[in-house]
């Protein structure tokens, strides 16, 4: 299936799609084969890029994102933290307007804009994080995952200055008290400490998904984006996407089908 | 020259014993934050995680940067009338980087694995050019100060190894704040920072604010001690503090015209929260526009040569500007940064009582050191013929 121009248009609901070009900027959002395009993907077929795909159509009920958030953060021992303003996650829900408020809003159609938006690290291509950390605890693998090595974290917090996506935890209290059921597989952290999602790594070196995307149920796509075959590569080809502040050119490698 | 630190009256020792005092309260706080979380500490949250104390290390940046203003003009210059404030300068420069850098000590989450950042030197983090240029202009800065007032003791002039060493010195101290705004100005998605004048601007803060502070220290030297840096110099550096502060207000509207004039909503948004209020919220408002009233006062003081000339109110305009540049650049910055978030709604940040006892903890640890140096230059000074300052 592919998206003509003139679908896209009456999806977004946009009257002109000139407008809709500029006030976006272009880039990163759209049909996905120009967003692919837009990235380069199509250049580099030997080369892995781990990619994921949220199909925001899909996510309806409570119990979907609950599932796939409970997955994620029981496995990892994330603690559970009553303040809201100081809490620990690796992927949460929140609204379309946090989720991109650097989009126009007014013509985007009223059914998106009430949808609910899975929110993780964005596993950036051009990462700030990385870029600001002064001891390289957070760094790019070669497959674009950005991981934490929370034992040489100083806890300086730059990163989470430099995150443009809210994604990078502090540990603002000892976590350890605030965990259920351990699981004896993932290590637990000390106060002090920032964190994130880590794409599941270790189970993709292990040709395993990451645990949000197998708990999905098929709502989440992910894979090699220089792949032309795989599955996330094929959905976003194939839908509209967005990402998520497309304009500072992070490159966010979580696209989400609206 | 040491002894002079060990003897003096009992005023000396109470104050060095009210500094300690303080420092042991931060240092309380500070182990405490350690072992509770800084969230039951602390004010800040996950969407404000740098706040008082990284505004810190702008400010006092800011204010030992300052002293390149003395140095440079007594060293490059020729400028005679800054003998005697010079090394006073000096040792204040070295004081106040030493407060800068703690503040950023007391912000990691794990102070025992500081070390890592020279373990593992990483070139594209500003972090660590910070802490070259910062432990740099305080080795400088004491190496030069101590080396030229022990020249001074013996009654020599100091030796001429030292005088590439000076030089480097004054190049360095602009480095420092330059290196400090890079931190902020760098980060996309935080629009408030994200502004190329952000160095220039901290440079005209820090020409502002420091030479007051300094002014301020060097009155109260000369009631405690009668020892004079000369009015001449004291007239000089408000001239100089002046033309900062006048150029300080002009970037700062530069950066209101480019925020609302260009009509982007992000942009304006932070000016927005900090001066009118923004989404219900105006927590700042009152303090942003005392920070602005101070510092128009200041320049009302300054503009006008009688008051200039006048200790009284010029001990006013420097307070006012210390305040004033203190609420905007050692707080307001860092709420500016973070507010709105990322999600462009409001998380507010308040400072809590430890906090703000943690950050007087770090001022207790510079002042002590200033205290030292300042008791050890003074004396030298005052214990040659009766102050007067030979000349080299």
């Amino acid at each position: 299936m592919s998206i003509s121009r003139r679908e896209f248009l009456k999806l977004a609901g946009v009257i002109s799609g000139v407008t809709v070009a500029s006030t976006v900027g272009g880039v990163l959002i759209g049909r996905g084969a120009d967003v692919l395009k837009e990235l380069g993907a199509e250049d580099k077929p030997k080369t892995i890029r781990w990619a994921m795909a949220i199909d925001t159509r899909q996510f309806k009920s409570d119990e979907d994102f609950q599932k796939v958030i409970q997955a994620c953060h029981k496995y990892h021992n994330v603690p559970n933290i009553p303040d809201p303003i100081r809490q620990v996650k690796w992927i949460w829900v929140d609204t379309f307007e946090r989720a991109f408020p650097t989009l126009e809003h007014e013509y985007i159609s009223e059914e998106v804009k009430k949808r609910k938006f899975l929110l993780l690290c964005n596993h950036c291509d051009n990462p700030p994080c990385v870029r600001v950390c002064p001891v390289r605890a957070t760094f790019k693998r070669p497959d674009g995952v950005v991981i934490q090595d929370m034992h040489r974290c100083i806890g300086c917090k730059f990163c989470m200055a430099a995150c443009p996506y809210g994604s990078r935890n502090y540990n603002f209290y000892p976590p350890r008290e605030f965990l259920g059921e351990i699981n004896p597989a993932y290590p637990t952290r000390s106060t002090g400490v920032v964190e994130k999602c880590i794409l599941c790594f270790e189970r993709l070196d292990e040709g395993k998904l990451p645990l949000c995307v197998e708990a999905s149920e098929g709502k989440m796509y992910f894979g090699n984006l220089h792949d032309p075959n795989s599955p996330v590569r094929k959905v976003i080809a194939e839908n509209i996407v967005i990402v998520r502040k497309p304009e500072i050119t992070t490159k966010p490698m979580v696209f989400y089908i609206i | 020259m040491l002894e002079y630190a060990l003897k003096g009256k009992p005023r000396y020792w109470i104050w060095l014993g009210f500094l300690g005092t303080l420092i042991l309260i931060a240092f309380y706080f500070w182990n405490l934050e350690h072992h509770i979380g800084a969230g039951r500490l602390l004010g800040l949250h996950r969407d404000l995680t740098w706040g008082l104390h990284i505004g810190q290390l702008a400010f006092f940046v800011g204010a030992a940067a300052g002293a390149v203003m003395i140095v440079l003009p007594y060293y490059f210059h020729n400028y005679k009338e800054f003998s005697r404030i010079t090394i006073l300068a000096e040792f204040f420069a070295a004081s106040m980087v030493i407060i800068a850098m703690l503040s950023v000590f007391v912000v990691m989450g794990q102070p025992s694995r500081v070390f890592n950042v020279l373990l593992f030197p990483t070139p594209n983090s500003i972090i660590f050019y910070d802490l070259i240029v910062l432990s740099g202009y305080l080795i400088l800065n004491l190496l030069c100060g101590w080396t030229v007032l022990h020249a001074e003791y013996k009654e020599v002039k100091y030796p001429s190894w030292l005088k590439p060493i000076i030089y480097l010195a004054i190049l360095w101290g602009p480095s420092i704040h330059i290196v400090t705004a890079f931190l902020l100005q760098g980060l996309p998605g935080r629009e408030y920072w994200l502004t190329a004048i952000m160095a220039p601007r901290f440079l005209a803060t820090a020409f502002a604010a420091g030479p007051s502070l300094l002014i301020l220290l060097a009155l109260l030297a000369k009631k405690l001690t009668g020892f004079d840096v000369g009015k001449k110099a004291i007239d000089t550096i408000a001239k100089i503090i002046t033309y900062a502060l006048i150029i300080n207000l002009l970037l700062f509207s530069f950066e209101i015209f480019t925020a609302f004039y260009s009509g982007i909503h992000s942009h304006q948004s932070p000016f927005l929260y900090l001066f009118f209020g923004y989404e219900g919220h105006a927590e700042y408002v009152a303090l942003m526009w005392l920070s602005m009233i101070l510092a128009f006062l200041a320049l009302i003081l300054l503009v006008i040569p009688v008051l200039r000339k006048n200790e009284v109110s010029l001990s006013i305009a420097c307070l006012a500007i210390i305040i004033s540049i203190w609420i905007e650049k050692g707080f307001a910055l860092m709420i500016g940064g973070f507010t709105p978030n990322v999600f462009h709604t409001i998380t507010v940040y308040i400072p809590t009582f430890p906090e703000f006892m943690i950050a007087l903890g770090t001022w207790a640890v510079g002042f002590t050191l200033l205290t030292i140096l300042w008791k050890i230059a003074i004396s030298v000074y005052q214990s040659k013929e009766k102050g007067v300052f030979i000349k080299s």
